[in-house]
């Protein structure tokens, strides 16, 4: 009758099992399905008047930056990085787009003037292009590369040294 | 008629909507939510619609674009199964074990209660004749 002591033990196995695999992964992580797939294509008006889409930047390296000026203070964290990457990298043939969501005109063009963001913003009305790549929050930063697949996500504010290992793993990228 | 068509229309948004979950909110539906971005995914839901699009095929849209994740109820297969299946599971399994110690007390009364001892059971006999 020893198998009758073991039934308790035995039982609470594979509890542990599923709790060790539940306490193991982070809640708060949603992984992107989209990542390492074709990043879907979007055509938006600039804040600058002029036309930004995925398409005509068809071979470039993309950093696709999604930001609202209400979202503090991520979004003010990682303005001057964004800038100070695009300044440094844009004669190697890196490419910076901004993506202003749920945001007031007047508030967004603000922002843009306080960062002196010099590349291309855009506001996305009705949060089209935001739903499309799946965003939850701001800030989140989409690292596209040359063929035109989404090869990271980042979500929350970036980092220096995620910002250049990101950038330089584009640009080594053929 | 007009008005019945629109009326039909935000039905079935509402019907797919419920069951997206808010991706900004703690447990609410694209449906319930008041933030901004659950009102553009139910305008894009309801465009959806209006291009004949099924349940299916918008939530597959939202799927491709959130995860799983996305949907409030877990789809029934692969790991997910043990969220659908286990708490049967746990009521087959607890009422078998009820049902088997119940039968072991029932059964084991009887047999649990003591042999009398043989000379205890004399003296008793004897003394009752004694008093009589």
């Amino acid at each position: 009758m020893t198998w009758k002591k073991l039934l308790i033990p035995l039982a609470s196995v594979p509890v542990i099992l599923l709790l060790a695999y539940g306490f193991r992964t982070d809640p708060k992580a949603i992984p992107s399905p989209l990542v390492q797939k074709l990043a879907p294509d979007f055509r938006l008006q600039a804040f600058d008047g002029g036309e930004v889409s995925l398409a005509d930047l068809k071979g470039k390296p993309l950093v696709l930056n999604f930001w609202a000026s209400w979202c503090y203070p991520a979004c003010y964290e990682e303005a001057p990085l964004l800038e100070a990457t695009w300044k440094r990298y844009k004669d190697q043939g890196l490419m910076m787009v901004g993506v202003d969501i749920q945001d007031k005109e007047a508030n967004a063009r603000e922002f843009l003037q306080r960062f002196g963001f010099t590349f291309p913003n855009a506001p996305d009305p009705g949060s089209k292009v935001s739903i499309d790549y799946g965003v939850y929050g701001v800030p989140e930063t989409y690292f596209i590369d040359r063929q035109g697949r989404i090869a990271y996500k980042h979500v929350g504010a970036l980092t220096p040294a995620l910002m250049e290992a990101q950038v330089q793993s584009l640009l080594k990228g053929t | 008629m007009r008005a019945a068509t629109n009326f039909d229309l935000e039905d079935r948004v509402r019907e797919i909507a419920s069951e997206l979950r808010c991706v900004v909110c703690q447990n609410l539906s694209v449906a319930d939510s008041p933030s901004d971005l659950a009102k553009e995914m139910r305008n894009l839901v309801r465009e959806q619609v209006q291009q004949g699009k099924n349940r299916e095929e918008i939530q597959a849209y939202f799927v491709s674009r959130y995860g799983e994740y996305v949907l409030l109820s877990p789809p029934k297969r692969g790991f997910n199964l043990l969220v659908w299946g286990l708490p049967f599971l746990a009521i087959a399994v607890g009422g078998g074990a009820v049902y088997l110690v119940v039968r072991r007390w029932t059964e084991q009364a009887p047999a649990k209660r003591p042999a009398i001892d043989p000379a205890y059971a004399e003296r008793v006999q004897r003394e009752l004749k004694d008093r009589e």
